[in-house]
């Protein structure tokens, strides 16, 4: 049964049911990236609004990539040369990109909730590309898309997240996701970012608990999600990056005490050397460039979901693949 | 003269609650009994409504001068007798600040002139509510100034927060904290709490509030100044108000309809329910409204903060904080607290009346030759709340659309009738 969005803003209010629906329809357009001939024309004609009012490279390479291969054009607008400097309020600027007649929205921005208040204002959908410190939901997708492959199922997986976990909205939409799934999560990293509030998150049947000890964290974890360290913030005390090195860089032996096959994502960009080991970043646990690539899969799946406006089988699509090309 | 007939007359100051006529002669209450009839008088039929002192708003702001667009004294105080207010107390927030008398003068002759509700300003603490030098608060008191405070900006100095409470012992005057620990608010934008870690907003913890009222307690202790909690929040607040009145301290507080009656699970992305304090933990709204039945709170008072749309038309965090309140705050008290049963009728006008004038240390009743400003309301009358429908220039209100059963039905200011619904 085919699932229906009318944006896509966040993981907390979706089911486990349309996340597996999600992620099916993902699993087809895995394979375009492996073809040789990677455009499709099934958006031919259509056109999405990439608006980034926050420094970002990856997220955004990868949704202008995904629009490209389904054969849309896109829009962009970027913070740093926008109007945004000369003032304008985010409504007026999205209200000016509604104008041109995307048919889809995908937007990034500092604040959480900006999304949100945008798509109870304009009349298309909406991607959330990462709001503020709230969610980031293609993020916690494309890595459920890769652990999935990876292990086979999400069901009941002990996670453990490491880093900075309260401003982190790539960890609260994992939460999200695989706690729908029924993972058991363990947060790690320096206490001041692991606040006991945290532990609400928890959806029903999965379970929060917070372990500042790194090594008593990782300890039988299935899979590692390591955050990425932020040193730029505004109205908190900096860590010394060497206290962070100390205690929670993801080191070999450090990640010895997980299980054997434990998969480690990170969501990028990496800081190699701080929050992870080379060693570990580039071991055969580490699926981070398999993440970038099923984001690919994922955003495609998303803008054909919510672009062309009717249900339709990404497999079905895929059988256009070879000749679609233009 | 205007003769108010066949009202439920509740007067807390005097523990009155009993069916009389009112008389209104010149801008004084000329008599209070029953069965009066007074040749060429206009005469309001007030049978089954309650017929009370002059509501009393500590704490709002008006925005003039500098924040028209937002409100004007005009609109404010006209959106003030719609909410059965017949006095609101300004705070000095304005562009310039009222640090001067000619500042406190032209919101005086303003509000005159509107001829709504009387204005009653409070005058900065310090110059341009900096924290730096003391503001001409004596010259100020002379123009007309009721109290004294740094509202939204409360004095981080100790040493100048024990000069300013010294030296307004001295006057008489009371002075007013908005009681925050400006590095725990920090950049914050709702209270902190499961909610706030979960949509991701920056969250300012409860402390931020209570530890600075324990600062202030403790620079009250030095000084014998008499000492007002602007728009308490917090339990841990409430707490140290109720020991130090307790001990016998001048300390009085205040709670705003909207702590009342939300909580911080009401917030999500939408600005109206930005303010600040922000709203609290369902535990402290408890707190709150035992404190309002037990007497511990003095005073509901709106914070009235107006905000014209563009402004709160924003991302949450980056809103100015603050929604209005005249129009709405008799209905949430009648419908939080006395439909509920944790008040009586009568402690709520005594938190509207008389608990406001003892803070500033005025004596309110429906008392012969006291000044003729009287509230009018039911706690019956059906309606439902439109922000379109305000007086005020500005919408940002959490409560629009909202139904209510009780409603200011007339307000008399100085002998007049300056609204009737």
């Amino acid at each position: 049964m085919p699932h229906r969005f009318s944006h896509m803003l966040g993981i907390e209010p979706l089911t486990a049911e349309q996340i597996t629906f999600i992620l099916d329809q993902s699993k087809p357009l895995q394979e375009i990236q492996r073809h040789p001939l990677k455009k499709l024309a099934t958006l031919r004609g259509k056109s999405a609004a990439l608006a980034f009012f926050e420094p970002s490279t990856r997220t955004r390479i990868s949704f202008a990539t995904a629009a490209a291969r389904l054969g849309a054009d896109t829009m962009n607008l970027q913070a740093e040369v926008s109007s945004l400097r000369k003032g304008e309020s985010l409504l007026d600027t999205v209200r000016t990109l509604d104008a041109m007649k995307p048919d889809c929205l995908v937007m990034r921005h500092s604040s959480s909730g900006a999304p949100h208040f945008v798509a109870e204002r304009i009349g298309i959908p909406v991607i959330n590309a990462g709001d503020g410190t709230h969610e980031h939901p293609t993020q916690a997708l494309l890595d459920a898309l890769t652990i999935r492959d990876r292990r086979g199922t999400l069901a009941g997986l002990n996670v453990t997240i490491l880093g900075d976990v309260l401003h982190s909205r790539v960890a609260r939409s994992n939460i999200h996701l695989l706690g729908k799934f029924g993972c058991k999560f363990t947060l790690s990293g320096p206490a001041m970012w692991l606040p006991r509030e945290l532990e609400c998150l928890a959806p029903q049947g999965s379970s929060i608990r917070r372990v500042p000890r790194m090594e008593e964290a990782l300890e039988g974890a299935d899979v590692v999600l390591v955050l990425r360290v932020q040193q730029e913030r505004h109205h908190e005390a900096a860590l010394a990056l060497d206290e962070y090195v100390l205690l929670y860089q993801l080191t070999p032996e450090r990640l010895r005490r997980a299980q054997p096959d434990a998969l480690v994502l990170h969501p990028g960009p990496m800081l190699r050397g701080l929050e992870i080991d080379p060693a570990v970043a580039d071991g055969p646990q580490s699926c981070v460039l398999e993440q970038v690539t099923n984001g690919l899969a994922v955003r495609m799946a998303l803008l054909l979901m919510l672009m062309l406006g009717t249900p339709t089988d990404a497999s079905d699509v895929m059988k256009g693949a070879g000749h679609a090309a233009d | 003269m205007l003769l108010i007939k066949n009202g439920r007359v509740m007067d807390p100051a005097r523990g009155m609650d009993a069916q009389l006529d009112v008389l209104l002669e010149g801008e004084s209450i000329s008599k209070v009994e029953a069965g009066l009839d007074a040749q060429g008088a206009e005469v309001f039929e007030a049978s089954g409504l309650i017929v009370a002192p002059g509501f009393i708003d500590l704490h709002c702001h008006l925005r003039e001068p500098g924040g028209e667009s937002s409100e004007t004294i005009e609109s404010g105080t006209r959106a003030a007798v719609r909410g059965g207010f017949t006095a609101v107390c300004a705070m000095p927030n304005t562009r310039p600040v009222n640090d001067n008398v000619s500042v406190t003068r032209a919101i005086v002759e303003r509000a005159e002139a509107a001829g709504m509700a009387r204005v009653w300003p409070i005058g900065a603490a310090s110059k341009e509510s900096k924290g730096e030098a003391i503001a001409e608060i004596a010259a100020m008191q002379k123009a007309g100034i009721v109290a004294v405070s740094d509202d939204g900006r409360p004095i981080a100095n100790a040493k100048l927060l024990r000069q300013v409470m010294e030296y307004c012992r001295s006057l008489g005057l009371v002075v007013i904290d908005h009681c925050e620990d400006a590095s725990l608010a920090a950049g914050a934008v709702m209270r902190e709490g499961p909610r706030s870690v979960r949509l991701g907003h920056a969250g300012i913890p409860a402390a931020a509030e209570s530890i600075a009222v324990a600062r202030d307690l403790q620079i009250v202790e030095l000084t014998g100044c008499r000492f007002h909690v602007a728009h308490l929040s917090a339990k841990n607040s409430l707490e140290l108000v109720r020991e130090a009145k307790r001990a016998g301290m001048p300390v009085s507080c205040e709670v705003t309809p909207h702590h009342f009656t939300l909580t911080d699970e009401d917030v999500g992305y939408d600005t109206h329910y930005k303010m600040n304090p922000p709203l609290a933990s369902r535990e402290d709204r408890e707190a709150l409204l035992a404190g309002l039945a037990d007497g511990t709170v003095d005073a509901i008072a709106t914070d009235h903060a107006p905000h014209e749309p563009a402004l709160k038309e924003v991302e949450f965090d980056r809103a100015p904080f603050g929604i209005t309140g005249f129009e709405t705050a008799l209905a949430l008290a009648l419908e939080q607290l006395v439909h509920t049963g944790r008040i009586t009728l009568m402690r709520l006008v005594e938190l509207f009346t008389m608990g406001p004038a003892r803070v500033l240390g005025m004596e309110r009743g429906v008392t012969v030759r006291h000044p003729a400003d009287l509230t009018i309301f039911s706690t019956e009358q059906e309606w439902t709340f439109r922000a379109v429908e305000s007086a005020s220039k500005s919408r940002n209100t959490p409560f629009d659309g909202r139904s209510f059963r009780g409603a200011p039905m007339a307000t008399i200011v100085g002998g007049r009738m300056v609204w009737k619904r």
